[in-house]
């Protein structure tokens, strides 16, 4: 399944947001594990947007980087953990990838690569569970606890999960398209591999009833700046995500979704 | 007592949203969200007004407030928005093509 064999090594693309990027590797069996991990994003070689090669150490701690550390030097955006060093030149499209062989250390990679190219480009990645419903997406933003994972798990059958953790939003014209991820929280669910128009963003409370509250618009940027993930402390792109956050306040409506946990919240979401 | 000169620093995004003046330190990803007031400074703070100047002739005629009472409340006010490093604070006027950093 979209594996190739090269004079460099072994080869799959992950596509998520249709945006395609390719992972290199020696190891067959650590190909094995991402075409397993990313089951559903792996697509046929077409033109990669990046190619990362990814070079397996053994496991222990790889930088002096406690928490994740993403910044801009020499031309080069480089991420480090204590985990994982990428590198990655922006303009070439390539880069690397210095990790054991598991796959939380590449996921985050991935999280921080897409949330680089989407700030550029007027998306976001947000900490958020995404459902698809008569072809329009809904986002229920919040933090842990807030319920993403409980009312993803409550969806009935004609609802599409796009993720119950990582939303993934890309602009579209005046509007987003809200894409699924296969970066799954608690319902360890890997969403669904598809696209549709947002049609709103719903910041998550759990409580005695189930309510659909305005948000003023002041609240409805800082709550969704909250759920942002962004990690490079760079100038320009933290303008560009706050101008992104202001932008999509103001094209998709936001509202408070106080819930009971159970299905009949999904009753208001049509 | 000399006059304090205020400017906008340029590591930041603002935007007025719905009437409510929203900035973000593109250095911390700090979000302050400035009252009427706070706005009226911070969009007059083009480095060659005197900060009392703006407080006289622009916060006191539209909220009624006394200047002494207002000059106070507006020096801690940008005090605090400069230990952000949202706005830059001097005494002497600031030369909005310099580099940030003025804020003694």
């Amino acid at each position: 399944m979209g594996e190739v064999a090269s004079v460099a090594g072994l080869s799959l693309v992950i596509e998520i947001g249709d945006m395609p990027i390719l992972v290199r590797t020696d190891s067959p069996e650590f190909l094995r594990m991402l075409e397993d991990r990313y089951s559903g994003f792996v697509r046929p070689h077409t033109n990669p947007l990046c190619e990362f090669d990814v070079e397996l150490v053994p496991p222990g701690k790889i930088t002096d980087e406690d928490e994740v550390a993403v910044r801009f030097q020499a031309g080069r955006w480089l991420i480090e953990r204590g985990d994982l060093r990428a590198e990655w030149d922006p303009a070439t499209g390539r880069g690397s990838i210095r990790q054991s062989a598991n796959p939380y250390s590449i996921d985050s990679a991935l999280r921080i690569l897409h949330s680089l190219i989407l700030a550029r480009q007027g998306g976001l990645l947000v900490h958020a569970a995404s459902a698809v419903r008569n072809g329009r997406a809904f986002l229920f933003a919040g933090v842990s606890g807030a319920g993403k994972t409980t009312i993803s798990r409550l969806a009935p059958a004609d609802v599409t999960l796009l993720t119950d953790e990582i939303s993934y939003l890309r602009r579209n014209g005046h509007g987003y398209l809200a894409h699924g991820t296969p970066f799954a929280g608690e319902l360890a669910k890997v969403g669904e591999n598809v696209q549709a128009p947002l049609a709103a963003l719903y910041l998550l409370r759990q409580g005695a009833k189930n309510a659909i509250e305005p948000v003023s618009t002041g609240d409805a940027v800082r709550s969704l700046l909250e759920n942002v993930l962004f990690f490079a402390h760079d100038p320009e792109l933290v303008s560009m995500v706050f101008e992104s956050a202001c932008n999509l306040v103001r094209q998709v409506p936001v509202y408070r979704l106080t819930f009971v946990p159970d299905a009949r919240v999904w009753e208001l979401i049509v | 007592m000399s006059p304090l000169y205020i400017a906008r620093a340029t590591s930041i995004a603002a935007r007025v949203l719905d009437g409510e003046m929203m900035i973000m330190s593109a250095k911390d990803s700090t979000l302050f969200t400035l009252n009427p007031v706070g706005t009226i400074i911070w969009q007059s703070a083009d480095g060659q007004t005197p900060l009392a100047e703006i407080v006289e002739r622009k916060i006191c005629p539209e909220f009624e407030i006394e200047p002494a009472e207002a000059i106070k409340d507006a020096e801690s006010f940008v005090s605090d928005l400069a230990s952000h490093g949202i706005l830059r604070v001097s005494d002497q006027p600031i030369n909005l093509t310099q580099s940030a950093g003025g804020t003694p």
